[in-house]
Parts: structure tokens; C-alpha cells; sequence
């Protein structure tokens, strides 16, 4: 680098400070490391000093405290129309909350024919009698408490690891129904004591489904009806420590139950990052995020999930997997890390995770270019994408998702800020002449040296030139990353008005991504028409990801179900199609979310029937009994 | 078993069917002039601008498509590619239309003129028109005409030009370009020119695909061509033929399009212009080459009446309904799509049925003129017939078709006798009355040598008959089951069953049987004749009633010149004129009939081809 040969009297500064910082994370992780090894070498049962330890984390072990029983996220923060008509997110946790949003409601009763007159509000509380009873064989109650592990079979603590966030699962949640919930929930502290619950469960016959942040969208969650076992939640949230930091090699050895901010949060008080951030990072857990094969928003710089994990446990019923070494590449025939990556806990339990981590850039910044139509931003990140030169994270959104992120513009204090935004509104469409109705938006997240930022900002502009980019500013960009923390919250917000929506992804080659957004999003709308929807839907995609052959493309599909008399079969229904639609022209099954059960009817026609039965046999030798019978994937 | 199946036939005679207008009445009643300069702003296909023709070439020659298959040329010829780009360059030139609203206006000008000359009236569906419109702004549109006149692509552009719609793009044969001046001002109005036959050159076939398909995925205009392939000279469907439909349905197949609509017309001639010149190409004189000279003599043609037109736009088929469940769209993931593939089994049986189901569509739509019902009882009486019994019988057909599900022009206020007698008029050619009996004019002006006479009486007798063949698929059905109840000289079911069959099998060439749909046909025909009590269907037999003899005896009658000619077979022409007088049925002689008996037979393996 050029700091090395040329450097001046403020690179030294620089160069001391950091030294310093690296001496203080020594001492941390050392203190760490002691803490760790007390743990582990401590037997009995969980302390008053342990607890402590684990209450670090943002969430804690009884949710319903801060989380919302039946919709996304905390609490405290939830979207509202207030008397004016602006919307307001509550709490002190985003950076919207407390803000005014004043176009929100023109767009959402617009978009949708929705209108605030016509609430749909959700129940208050579970109904009393929705939950039964937990049917539980004594023994294998009597084995946990012998391990003295904390267990409940209360029904708040049940009810809420029976579901994930499929838009059913929470549409049930708001009219007080529950499906099949787990007998009990067991929270076991650390890799031995998911040894002893999955032995316990064997002797028992008992059926687990490993729960970590709760935030599934395939379904995944769901306890089996058809299962005529008692079913355990095995909640990992409780193993949540940094078991050690390694420097020299920049891995870190932690437990995976630990969810992607507080894990962020402990890295960065050591000037460490994994740079793993998938949208549901404040919630979704380290062993969720291998039992799926996650992907993260700046997956360019530092890798989806299977490129972050240097090792992995997981216990299963015939055993511990797991390498015995942390060499970086291995030839050692087929990968078994590859069993546990995405086996959406049909196999084991994955107890800790050795991850590459690396310093905190320096310098991050923001960015957004918008281009004339979708097609040239697709043709622009195509080609970005050619060069290899993409920042950590660049999202094209198309028209309809940039009209939603400008209706979730907080107001404005001061004039000027209002006259620049209309400056650059006339000059972007009068000007430049771009079609409001047409233009789309890219935007940009760089990450690095400050130097080296600057020059990587500047190459990509020049490439969005060529594709008749204009550079729209930091402020668009952030806002667009911003939308999808608070999306989850906007959809309880508008079940509370009678329109409902979801997610889904895929990735698909280049040359066919123009080709399927179009025909998804007219299926989508056929199939709304066809199925009786009243309102035009809102089917909306962006491009999320891009890679050397192809990029990841995520769809917004909501609509407004008043005069539907089962608003979510039509919805699955439209899913489906869509789904199918997407298969049709060259789609994946799935980029990140998985399978789950939603979607599983496909797998067969997605890896062959000699591919599902290796998987089959997989999960036949390590789970004969089918201990970990979610039915997920197979 | 046909008794198993869940086949629930839909009353064919209720079916709904839209009202005509006049769109020539407008035209006698204000200027031409001012109607070919009016404003033309057609609706597009989502708003899209239309591009150039130049452009259009442009994108074919860069295409991934055409540019792969060169470098496979290239790499297997050793010519060097920029040779073998510029003579798909070349190719394309000679195909490619220049449509330009000029020449179009010229068009409206000079047809609405000639349009008043020949006929009275031609009359469109208005409904079809709307529904035609939303779809054109929708998706990409494949409009399907029947094919039985040259006149045919000259009404779809005047009525599309007439209701403001855009302009299609017409697939038209070679031969066109033989005119002088004509063929190239049909390239600017529109059409591009195909070689009739290319089968293996495949620079021809990619540039020819891949423009089709170009201007299909830009939306870039209504795609038009004929399915049957070439006119029908004898009035009744032929086959269709898959290659232009398996281009369109391609970038449907492959994602590149949402959906495509494909639009059945019906066009409808109460007499067609070529009427004559048919019947003599049927018994082997060669078809007139397309000349511009012939055109300027064909103009006596303007002094004579040829009635009305229809024209039916029946309702838009979704092709993404039509693949649903049938197509795995999946199966072209693999493969990058510009390179070409030939079609699976399983599409390539799909778009053959697509086929059919279109042709079938076009027929129901085409609406039959009174004089159809006179023809075909005049060919059953070639001794000619008393005008009262004829009266009757026609009103008794009537009654008959209607209950079949025929698209009737005939309004009840309008009795028998006088749709009898109009009709006469309208063909005095083809009809003598004389004393209260009608005939077919059999009798040659000046007799000549017994082979002229005998050339004369069968012209006749084929121009008639093209008549009676457009009434034919209304029969066809309950025909094919009157015809196998005799054949089975017994009542139950399964003998019946196998020679309805059996027929069926004979006769797919030359009638419009979808293939692989003898249940469904025969359950349709058992359905029908039970309708109006002809025969009695019981769970293992099929009786004829009383009263269904006569309508069985006119059905099997009406397709006796098919079994006849078949009988006969392929014989060679001469042969046949020795024996004049032994010959009853002159319809035998008709190269179509001996064409499909022959391909019938080489289908079902009796005859072999030997190469010469």
C-alpha cells in the first residue's frame, strides 16, 4: 500500500493509535478467553455470575419482555398513523423512531385503495385456550432437570417458538390462533448441554427443533401437526459467547446462539467486524444463519456464510460433527460443512462456529445513482459486476420500491433541505428529462480505507455513467438500506389496515433477470385479478446482490385483501405461482431464505431425485429416529 | 373406454356469438380521401414507441441468436464469418418489410374503392375489434386468419387500419415478389417475404426465426400469418402447418415474453373471387404465376357481385393458459436461450394440438351463408331438384346446423324461399333453374371433346362443392358416427368405436381432427345426433331411431364423394377419362382429394414410396 513507502508525520499518529487499539483487544480477549475457560470448566448448574454474563445480549432469554408476541421486532418500536394522518415509528431504536412521516399515507392509500378508515386491528393477547397443555413424558422431564438445565412449559414462553415470520404464521398470531406449539422449551447453556438434551431425547424418543432467532420466512419453525411425538424447542439464545479471538489468523471462535448485532457489537468493542449483516441481523442467530446458508448485505467484501464459517459443530444423534483442523481450504472429499450448511436443523444442532473476522473499515460510506429505466440499472450492475469491482453492497431498486422509500422520507426541519430535494427532483426530471413513472435507483455501500473508497466511488460512478446514471446522493442510499430494518415493522402496519404482503427471493442468471422480474410481477398481478383481489397489487422487486453469473433479486408482493373471504389462501395461492414463475424462467428455489417447508414440494425437480436421495441417506445415517423432525427441506 | 371419460359437451348451438357491422357503409357515405389521410395514431403494446424497420434489421443481425449461429457456420464451412454475416445481411433484405404509412394510405384509398366495386358489404365484428385492442396493448399479438383468398391479408390490414388498431406484420410466400411494383408495395404496407421452402438452410431459418421473434418480444407489431399455410382451394381447412407457430411460441416458452395472444379470424366469403380458378387448379391446371399483368387483367372481375364478407375476431387465446401444465418452461434453464435447440416431443405435440385447436376455432367462427345449405343439397341431387322440395329441404337443413352449432347468417325473418332464391341469383354460374327445378349447370356451353366436357362438368361440380365443404366440419362429427354405424353393421358400441376410429384415421388429412381426440370426438358426435334424436346412446350400443334416418342418410351422403374418392384412390387422371360416363362422382377427380387419400395411406403404412 502507499501508506507503507511514503509515510508522513500523521500516518505514524495513525499508526501508534493503532497499535494501542490492538494491545487493548489483547487484554480483552485474554479476559475473554478466562471468563471462556472458567465456564467451561465450571460443572453445575447456571449461576447468579452467569446469567450476568449472558444478559449482555439484546435479547433476552424471555422474549415476550421486549419482543412482540405477534408481529416483527421490539416492542417498543411499531409504526402508527397518528391524528394527522403521519405516520410515526415509536421507541428510540431507529433512526425513523420518533421522526414525522407525512407521505406515507397519501402512498399507502394509493398504492393499496386502502384507507384509514377501515382498520383490521390485531388481538391484544393469545387467547387462553388456543394454547393446550404441554403432553410431556415424565422422564424425559425428570432428565433435564437431573442436568439441571432450564427448561419452561409456560405458554407465552411455547407459543412464541412455535412460528417464525411467514406472513400466515402472523396473520394467525393477530387473531389469536397458535397451530401446534412445542411441549417445552430447553435452553441449554453450551455445546455439552445440547450433548445431554439430544441424548435425552433419543432415550426418549423425543422430537427437537432447534430455535434460534425466530426470524424464519419458509416456515421452517412450524411444529409438524402429524407428529405424534412430544416436540422440544431446543433455544440456543442462551449460548451466546465469544469463545476466543484469534489475531494472528483474524477468526473467532463462538457459540452459535448468539444473534448478529450483540455478536457485532462484542467484535467492534475489539475493532473486529465479521461483516456479516443479513437484513434480520438484529435478530437472527449465528447457528440460523449456518443451518440456512445465509446471505449478508455486504457479502461482497466479506462473503455469504458458507465463505465466513472456518469450522463448524454440530451435535447430532450419532455424534459430534466437526474438522479437525482450521486450515482455510481443505481437500478431504466433499465438504461435510456442506451437510450442516442449510440442513435447517433436520440433522443436529450446531453449537459453535469458527469465523473469519476482520478490522473495522475505516471509512464507510453511502451512495445512490439513479438511472433512467430498470433495464440500464440492470445493464449498469451487470457490468459492475463484470469488472469486479463491486462496493460491499449495491441494490438496484426498481420504480415502485423507490417511490416507496421516498414516501418513508422523515419530514424535513429546514427550508433548505426542502429546496435542495426539489432542486434535485426538477433537475433529475426536467433536466436530465428522466420518466418518474420509469426511473430506478441503485443504492451504494462502500466500505474500506478512506483513499481507497474514494477511488472505488469513483470507478463505479463512471461505470453508472455509461448506463445514463445520475449520482443522487448519500442521503438516498442510506435510506434505502434503512427500509429494509423497518420493512417488517411497515407490514404489521399495514395488517392493521387490511393489506397484507411478504417477501421472497431468488437468484438467477444475468441474462434472464429483466425477463423474470417482468413476468413475476405480471403473474402476481394476473394471478391477484384471477383469484378476486379487488385492489391492484403491489409487486415490486430489487436486484440485492450480483455476482460473477448471475445476481439475487428480492420481490415486494403486497395487497389490500378487503372482500376476500380467505385472504390467505388467495395469498399462498399467488405465492405459489409466483414461485412457479419464478422456477419457469431459470430462477432458484431459494437465494438465503431456504426451504423450510413452503418450499419443499420443489425440491425434488430442483436437485434431481438422486440429489434428494443423498440428502435422504444423509439424514437417514446421522438421524435414524428422526429426533430432529421439523420435516423441514426433505 | 369413450363411455369412462368426464367429457361434458357444451351445447354448440347455445353458443353466444357477437353482432357485425357494416364497415363499408360508412365508406359509400363519405370521402375515401379524407379517410385514407385521416389521423393514425394505433394503440401500442404497453405504450412502447415503434421502432424503425432499420433498427428492427439492426437488432436481427446483432442478435446473440444469429451472431452464434454464424461462428457455428463459420467453424463448419471455413468461410469466413463477415461472408456468411453478409449474406444473412442479404437475406434479410429480401425478407424484411418497410411498412410505411404512405403506402398504407394509398391502400386504404384505392381498396375502399375496390371493396365497393366487388362487394356489398363487409362486416366485422365490433366486439372482437375491442377485445383485439385490450390485447394488443397487453401482449404481444399473433393474429390467424383463415386462408382462403388472396383478398384475405388485404381486409385484415384495411379493417385494422379502419378501427385505428396498429398494422400487422404479414408473413406472405415468395411468390408475391414476382409482381413487379405490387410485391414491394405489399413490403410496404407491411408484409415480409418468406422462401416457401428453405428445409436446410439454417442461416435462412435463424435470420428468419429470429426476425419473427424480434419483432414478436419488442412487441414491435401484430404478428400475422396464415396457419393453414397456403389458400385453401377448396374452401374447407386444411391442416396446419407449425413452423411459423413454433417461432412464436418460442420467447413465450423461453420467459422472454409474458404471454403472447394468439386471435383465431374467420373470413368469410359469400363467393370467392377465384372461385373459377380453383376448380380448374383442382383437376391440374397449373396455378397462374403471380403477375402484375395477370392482377391489371384479373380487374373484369370488378364488374361481377360478390356479396358479402365476415369477418369474426374470435376471442384472444392466452398461450400461457394454453401451456399451463402442459409445457415445463423449466427445461430451457439449462441451455443458454439464444442457442437454438430443436423442441422437445412434448412441445412439439403441443403446439401441433395448439394448431388444430386454432383451425378449429377459425371454423367455428365462419359464418355460413344459406347458399352453403342449397350447394350441398344440390350435390346431393345432381338431377336437379323442384324448387319447393328444395325450399323445404334447405329449411329442414336449417334446423339441423343451427341445432349443430352453425354460424348461420340467415335471420329468421328472412324465409326459406326467399334465402333459396337470393342465393340462386347470387351464383347463376354454378346454378340453372328452369320450370320450377333447380340444377347444377353441368351442361358445357358449346360441347366440345368428351375430355372438355368432361373438364367442364367437374369444374362445376368442384366449384359447388367448395360451397359445400364450409359446411362440412358442422357434419363432420355425427357424420364420421353415421358413417361407422353402417360400416359396423351392428349396434354395439366398442365395433362402432373402432370404425369411427378407423375413419377418423382415414380421414385426418383431410379434415380438421385434432389429433389424439377420437374420444372426445366421439362423445361429441353421440351427443349430438342424440340431441336431435337421431340415434339412441345406451351404455353399450348405439341405435338409430326412426326418425334419425333421414338425417343419417343425409349425413352419410354428404360425405360420400370423400369415401368415393378415396375408393378410387391416387389413380392417374387418364385412366379415369376413358370411362367417362361410369364415373359418378366428378369430386373423385380433385387433385386435393387425391393428394390427402394419398398421404392418408402413406400415413397408415398400405402404401410405401419408392424414390424414382
Amino acid at each position: 500500500m502507499a501508506s507503507e513507502s511514503f509515510g508522513s508525520e500523521e500516518e505514524e499518529q495513525q499508526q501508534q493509535q493503532q497499535r494501542r487499539r490492538r494491545a487493548d483487544r489483547r487484554v480483552r480477549a485474554l479476559s475473554g478467553h478466562l471468563e471462556g475457560r472458567a465456564e467451561q470448566a465450571r460443572d453445575g448448574p447456571p449461576t447468579e455470575r452467569d446469567t450476568e454474563l449472558r444478559s449482555r445480549s439484546a435479547v433476552p432469554r424471555r422474549r415476550q419482555e421486549v419482543m412482540k408476541w405477534n408481529g416483527w421486532g421490539y416492542s417498543d418500536s411499531r409504526f402508527f398513523f397518528n391524528k394527522k394522518g403521519q405516520a410515526e415509528l415509536t421507541g428510540k431504536r431507529y433512526r425513523l423512531s420518533g421522526s414525522l412521516i407525512p407521505g406515507l399515507k397519501d402512498w399507502f392509500e394509493g398504492t393499496f385503495g386502502a384507507d384509514l378508515k377501515h382498520e383490521s386491528p390485531a388481538k391484544v393477547a393469545l387467547c387462553a385456550g388456543a394454547v393446550p397443555p404441554p403432553s410431556l413424558g415424565e422422564a424425559f422431564v425428570a432428565g433435564l432437570q437431573a442436568a439441571a438445565l432450564p427448561f419452561s412449559v409456560e405458554t407465552e414462553d411455547r407459543a412464541f417458538r412455535s412460528h417464525g415470520h411467514c406472513l400466515h404464521e402472523i396473520f394467525a398470531l393477530r387473531r389469536g390462533k397458535v397451530g401446534r406449539v412445542p411441549d417445552l422449551v430447553v435452553w441449554p447453556g453450551c455445546h455439552d448441554d445440547v450433548v445431554k438434551i439430544i441424548k435425552l431425547a433419543c432415550q426418549h424418543n423425543v422430537c427437537l427443533i432447534p430455535y434460534g432467532g425466530g426470524t424464519s420466512v419458509s416456515n421452517a419453525l412450524e411444529c409438524p401437526v402429524e407428529e405424534p411425538r412430544a416436540i422440544v424447542s431446543v433455544d440456543t439464545s442462551q449460548m451466546n459467547r465469544i469463545l476466543w479471538v484469534d489475531e494472528k489468523n483474524l477468526t473467532v471462535h463462538v457459540e452459535a446462539g448468539i444473534i448478529g448485532q450483540d455478536l457485532e457489537r462484542h467484535l467492534g468493542e475489539q475493532g473486529y467486524c465479521t461483516g456479516h449483516e443479513p437484513d434480520s441481523m438484529e435478530f437472527s442467530s449465528l447457528g440460523g444463519w449456518v443451518a440456512t446458508r445465509a446471505s449478508g448485505m455486504k457479502k461482497n467484501v466479506y462473503g455469504n456464510i458458507e465463505d465466513l464459517v472456518v469450522h463448524v459443530r454440530m451435535v447430532t444423534p450419532r455424534g459430534v460433527i466437526e474438522k479437525s483442523c482450521l486450515g482455510p481450504r481443505v481437500s478431504i472429499g466433499p465438504d461435510v460443512h456442506h451437510f450442516v450448511l442449510g440442513s435447517e436443523g433436520t440433522l443436529g444442532v450446531i453449537t459453535e462456529v469458527t469465523l473469519k473476522i476482520r478490522p473495522i473499515p475505516a471509512y464507510r460510506k453511502y451512495g445512490s445513482v439513479v438511472f433512467p429505466d430498470f433495464e440500464r440499472g440492470v445493464a449498469c450492475l451487470r457490468e459492475v459486476a463484470r469488472q469486479r469491482c463491486a462496493p460491499a453492497s449495491i441494490r438496484l431498486m426498481d420504480n415502485k420500491q423507490f417511490h416507496f422509500g421516498q414516501a418513508l422520507k422523515p419530514q424535513v426541519s429546514s427550508i433548505f433541505t426542502s429546496f435542495l430535494d426539489g432542486l434535485k427532483k426538477f433537475y433529475i426530471t426536467k433536466v436530465k428529462g428522466f420518466d418518474p413513472q420509469c426511473l430506478c435507483v441503485a443504492t451504494l455501500l462502500f466500505e474500506g480505507d478512506r483513499e481507497r473508497v474514494l477511488w472505488h466511488e469513483k470507478q463505479v460512478y463512471d461505470i453508472a455513467a455509461k448506463f445514463g446514471g445520475l449520482a443522487a446522493g448519500e442521503d438516498n442510499g442510506q435510506r434505502g438500506y434503512m427500509l429494509t430494518f423497518v420493512i417488517a415493522y411497515l407490514r404489521d402496519l399495514g395488517m392493521d389496515y387490511y393489506v397484507i404482503g411478504e417477501s421472497f427471493e431468488t437468484s438467477v442468471p444475468w441474462d434472464r433477470v429483466l425477463d423474470l422480474c417482468r413476468n413475476v410481477k405480471e403473474q402476481v398481478v394476473r394471478e391477484c385479478r384471477e383469484r378476486g383481489v379487488q385492489f391492484s397489487p403491489l409487486c415490486t422487486c430489487r436486484v440485492t446482490q450480483t455476482y460473477d453469473a448471475g445476481a439475487c433479486v428480492y420481490f415486494y408482493f403486497a395487497f389490500n385483501y378487503r372482500g376476500l373471504a380467505d385472504p390467505i389462501h388467495v395469498y399462498e395461492q399467488v405465492e405459489q405461482t409466483a414461485r412457479a414463475e419464478i422456477l419457469a424462467n431459470g430462477g432458484s428455489l431459494s437465494h438465503h431464505h431456504g426451504v423450510g417447508k413452503l418450499r419443499k414440494q420443489w425440491m425434488r425437480e430442483a436437485v434431481s431425485d438422486a440429489g434428494l436421495g443423498m440428502l435422504r441417506s444423509v439424514k437417514e445415517y446421522v438421524d435414524p429416529d428422526n429426533i430432529f423432525g421439523n420435516r423441514n427441506l426433505l | 373406454m369413450a363411455s369412462n371419460t368426464l367429457y361434458s359437451p357444451r351445447d354448440p348451438a347455445l353458443k353466444k356469438r357477437d353482432d357485425f357491422e357494416d364497415i363499408l357503409e360508412e365508406r359509400r357515405s363519405s370521402s375515401d380521401l379524407r379517410y385514407a389521410l385521416r389521423c393514425y395514431v394505433p394503440v401500442v403494446y404497453k405504450g412502447i414507441a415503434p421502432c424503425k424497420p432499420g433498427v428492427l434489421k439492426t437488432a436481427v443481425l446483432q442478435s446473440d441468436r444469429l451472431r452464434h449461429v454464424v461462428a457455428e457456420m463459420s467453424k463448419e464451412t471455413g468461410e469466413s464469418a463477415d461472408v456468411i454475416r453478409e449474406e444473412a445481411s442479404g437475406i434479410l433484405e429480401e425478407m424484411a418489410h418497410r411498412l410505411r404509412l404512405g403506402t398504407v394510405r394509398f391502400f386504404a384509398y384505392s381498396l375502399s374503392k375496390a371493396f365497393k366495386a366487388l362487394f356489398q358489404r363487409v362486416r366485422v365484428n365490433e366486439d372482437g375489434i375491442q377485445r383485439l385492442q385490450q390485447s394488443i396493448q397487453e401482449h404481444p399479438v399473433v393474429l390467424l386468419p383463415s386462408h382462403r383468398s388472396y383478398m384475405d391479408f388485404l381486409i385484415m390490414s384495411y379493417i385494422l387500419y379502419t378501427y385505428d388498431l396498429s398494422l400487422p406484420v404479414i408473413a406472405a410466400g415468395m411468390d408475391f415478389l414476382g409482381m413487379k411494383i405490387v410485391g414491394e408495395m405489399l413490403r410496404m404496407s407491411g408484409a415480409f417475404f418468406i422462401r416457401r421452402s428453405f428445409g436446410g438452410d439454417k442461416l435462412y431459418w435463424a435470420v428468419f426465426s429470429e426476425y419473427v421473434k424480434t419483432m414478436l418480444r419488442n412487441g414491435y407489431a401484430p404478428i400475422e400469418f396464415f396457419l393453414e399455410g397456403t389458400r385453401s382451394r377448396t374452401c374447407k381447412s386444411l391442416t396446419p402447418k407449425l413452423g411459423l407457430l413454433n417461432i412464436v411460441m418460442e420467447p413465450f416458452f423461453k420467459g422472454e415474453v409474458f404471454d403472447v395472444s394468439l386471435v383465431p379470424i374467420s373470413i368469410s366469403y359469400e363467393r370467392v373471387l377465384e372461385e373459377a380458378l380453383y376448380a380448374r387448379e383442382l383437376l391440374g391446371v397449373p396455378k397462374p404465376k403471380e403477375s402484375t399483368s395477370g392482377l391489371l387483367k384479373a380487374r373484369k372481375i370488378l364488374s361481377e357481385d360478390y356479396g358479402s364478407i365476415h369477418v369474426y375476431f374470435g376471442h384472444p387465446v392466452s398461450l400461457r393458459s394454453l401451456a399451463q401444465g402442459r409445457i415445463n418452461r423449466s427445461q430451457y434453464n439449462l441451455l443458454p436461450r439464444h442457442i437454438p435447440r430443436r423442441p422437445s416431443q412434448e412441445t412439439q405435440a403441443f403446439v401441433n394440438e395448439t394448431a388444430y385447436r386454432l383451425v378449429r376455432l377459425q371454423e367455428e367462427n365462419m359464418v355460413l351463408r344459406p347458399w352453403v345449405l342449397v350447394a350441398a343439397l344440390l350435390l346431393q341431387n345432381p338431377d336437379g331438384v323442384d324448387m319447393e322440395r328444395l325450399v323445404e329441404q334447405t329449411s329442414w337443413l336449417r334446423g339441423l346446423a343451427v341445432s349443430f352449432g352453425a354460424f348461420l347468417d340467415w335471420p329468421d325473418y328472412v324465409s326459406a324461399s326467399k334465402a333459396v332464391a337470393s342465393s340462386l341469383a347470387l351464383h347463376t354460374g354454378l346454378v340453372r333453374t328452369e320450370g320450377g327445378r333447380a340444377q347444377l349447370a353441368m351442361e358445357p356451353k358449346e360441347p366440345g371433346s368428351p375430355e372438355e366436357d368432361l373438364f367442364d362438368r367437374a369444374a362445376s361440380v368442384l366449384s359447388c362443392a367448395s360451397y359445400r365443404n364450409q359446411i362440412l366440419h358442422v357434419f363432420l362429427r355425427p357424420a364420421l358416427l353415421g358413417m361407422a354405424m353402417q360400416m359396423a353393421e351392428a349396434s354395439r358400441k366398442d365395433d362402432i368405436y373402432s370404425c369411427f376410429s378407423f375413419l377418423r384415421d382415414v380421414f385426418s388429412n383431410e379434415f380438421i381432427l385434432c389429433p389424439g381426440g377420437t374420444v372426445q370426438d366421439f362423445d361429441e358426435a353421440c351427443y349430438m345426433l342424440t340431441k336431435c334424436a337421431a340415434v339412441h346412446v345406451q351404455k353399450q350400443e348405439v341405435v338409430a331411431t326412426e326418425k334419425g334416418q333421414r338425417i343419417l342418410s343425409f349425413l352419410t351422403s354428404l360425405f360420400q364423394p370423400f369415401l368415393k374418392g378415396y375408393q378410387v384412390g391416387p389413380a392417374p387422371f387418364l385412366e379415369l377419362v376413358d370411362y367417362p360416363r361410369e364415373l359418378t362422382c366428378y369430386e373423385a377427380l380433385s387433385s386435393d382429394v387425391q393428394k390427402n387419400a394419398l398421404a392418408a395411406l402413406l400415413r397408415m403404412k398400405v402404401v410405401r414410396k419408392l424414390k424414382v
